[in-house]
């Protein structure tokens, strides 16, 4: 049943409208490629059973004619969403069995539509790295391979299970959530679409908690057109967040394949820096091309505070998270270790419960909210992301309508090769990606081409606020352009 | 600003995070590394410059003070590692 799970969203979406095949196939051909590509490390945990019963409920309703938008679509879920009575870890030691007894508006929204649950996927502890090698259920691995190497590469991260699934076809779209890049950096990486939606887009609600003034999730799919059909279900007004905006979701699918003449795309210089791969620039301007034969403009504009986007976000993120992630206390759910008084308690568990990582960040957050400290970092960077922001007003009141960067610094990396003696060299994977989290605006990675071993690159293209069918139009010129890349198989 | 040993066992606490003494210059290090990269923070020049409160312009959003959930003490209380009917369980804290 190869053929069933190299469809995409919207060419499967079609055929069971059509009654080609049943959406009970559909899922046990997902969940045969599932169980076939444990090698990757994507899913950590299967749920075949309840794929199978809500694959046989989406059956009845199609069969009625009262099939939702996503109607039997089997999908991957980041374990960053809390889904009511299945497991849900922010793959973290501290979380291991935490069963959650609600589900969070996202994954309600895409129930609601009739999608099929596959399982859960894999990410980085709390969706704090780049590589989703700090999960505690070990890395995910990348679909795609070095030409003539059989190393194994990071899918990205922190949404990599997400991003891999998805590129090796063992879903037909995904859930993730970008704080700094964690839903762009590994589409580029895994050769997919991925959507991180203007902040307020998506609801929080039930979305385990990193840093809630950057937090935001998304559609991962291998069109721009599914992650289209997949941002409508999962966005829209939700009253349990107050952060989620009150205003209608567009048709997006309709926005895909609009024109884009007129357009005007602005250049940002700053995000040529020092050092980056001549690929990656031949890469920007090819696709600065592409949009221009769609009829585009290209405009080179500046976005001055750039550079200090990412310091600025290593304050903000970890002071959020530290806050955020004091509610494990081995109280009210997840591990405890047990300890002569309550304070001993808190500290075993919380030494035992987090990794490596989320321990060293909760320890700079602590520390750059620390009394005589607020002022010097937290205070600070909250004014320079003030300035990130200003930066991008400016350019659309200039009457830029979007902005082309490229999506990472670079193609994948080997597992264990980035940031075991220095955590900044992984904190650099997201440099293009973090300015949008800072600003709150909505970012599109479209894969845009192969790079001298073989691995896919990105592209960024960055929008308005709440104009995510700019960004569905222009990435999908693009997408056109470049074609699609499709890992060859080996696992 | 860089902190010294003292400084990562004052913030372990604060934070609630046992840590080992030979961990302590290791996380020293690390630490130090990251506040050596948010350091060039200090060149800009915010002067005048307003922090960020809300990333994107909303208007503080308000409802009537009364009950909207709740009465589901079971549900809250099924993942609690100690428990009793509907009380969390933890060590004696008052002598």
């Amino acid at each position: 049943m190869t053929e069933l799970t190299s469809l995409t969203l919207a060419q499967a979406r079609d055929a069971l409208r059509r009654k080609e095949f049943s959406a009970c196939e559909l899922a046990d051909a997902h969940l045969a490629a599932v169980e076939q590509a444990r090698a990757l490390n994507a899913f950590v945990l299967e749920t075949p059973d309840r794929a199978r019963a809500m694959a046989r409920a989406a059956e009845a309703r199609l069969a009625k004619g009262e099939g939702g938008p996503l109607e039997g679509l089997p999908l991957g879920i980041k374990d960053l969403f809390c889904t009511k009575g299945v497991r849900t870890t922010a793959c973290s030691h501290i979380l291991e069995n935490f069963v959650p007894t609600y589900e969070s508006t996202v994954t309600a929204n895409l129930w609601r539509d009739g999608a099929v649950l596959l399982g859960k996927l894999n990410n980085d502890e709390f969706a704090m790295g780049s590589s989703t090698e700090t999960s505690y259920f070990g890395p995910a691995v990348s679909p795609w391979r070095r030409r003539g190497t059989d190393a194994k590469l990071v899918p990205g991260g922190s949404s990599g299970g997400s991003a891999a699934a998805v590129a090796a076809n063992l879903c037909v779209g995904a859930t993730g959530t970008d704080t700094g890049g964690s839903i762009r950096q590994p589409a580029a990486f895994c050769g997919i679409v991925g959507v991180k939606p203007t902040y307020g887009r998506c609801s929080r609600w039930g979305i385990v908690a990193f840093a809630s003034s950057l937090d935001q999730a998304g559609p991962f799919a291998r069109t721009v057109h599914d992650c289209a059909i997949l941002l409508r279900s999962m966005a829209g007004h939700d009253p349990r967040d107050t952060t989620c905006a009150d205003l209608p979701v567009p048709d997006y699918e309709k926005a895909v394949g609009a024109s884009v003449k007129g357009m005007r795309i602005g250049i940002p210089r700053e995000y040529r820096i020092p050092g980056m791969a001549s690929e990656i620039e031949t890469l920007w301007q090819r696709g600065a091309q592409w949009l221009k034969d769609g009829g585009a403009e290209t405009i080179d504009i500046s976005l001055p505070a750039t550079k200090y986007a990412l310091p600025a976000y290593y304050i903000v993120a970890p002071a959020e998270a530290s806050s955020n992630l004091a509610r494990y206390d081995g109280v009210r759910y997840g591990l405890r270790v047990p300890g002569r008084d309550i304070t001993e308690m808190y500290e075993r568990t919380r030494a035992a419960g987090f990794g490596k990582e989320v321990r060293r960040r909760i320890m700079i957050g602590t520390y750059v909210l620390s009394a005589g400290y607020y002022d010097a970092y937290y205070l600070r960077a909250q004014k320079v992301r003030t300035l990130i922001k200003r930066d991008f007003e400016q350019s659309f009141a200039q009457g830029i309508d979007a902005i082309l960067t490229p999506t990472t610094p670079s193609a994948a990396f080997a597992v264990g090769e980035k940031g075991r003696v220095d955590p900044i060299e992984m904190y650099l994977n997201d440099i293009f990606t973090v300015t949008v989290n800072m600003a709150g605006l909505p970012g599109i990675s479209v894969p845009s081409g192969l790079d001298a071993n073989g691995l896919p690159l990105g592209l960024q293209l960055i929008g308005r606020p709440f104009e995510e069918e700019t960004l569905f139009a222009l990435g999908a010129v693009i997408e056109q352009a470049a074609g699609r890349f499709t890992p060859k198989r080996w696992w | 600003m860089s902190v010294d040993a003292e400084t990562v066992r004052r913030v372990a606490h604060l934070a609630r995070i046992a840590v080992a003494d030979e961990e302590i210059e290791h996380l020293q290090g690390e630490l130090n590394a990251i506040l050596a990269f948010v350091e060039q923070l200090a060149e800009v020049d915010v002067e005048g410059v307003e922090p960020m409160t809300s990333v994107t312009p909303m208007a503080m959003k308000m409802r009537k003070d009364k009950v909207t959930d709740g009465g589901i003490a079971d549900a809250i209380m099924t993942n609690a590692p100690a428990r009793e009917d509907h009380f969390f369980l933890v060590p004696k804290v008052v002598e």
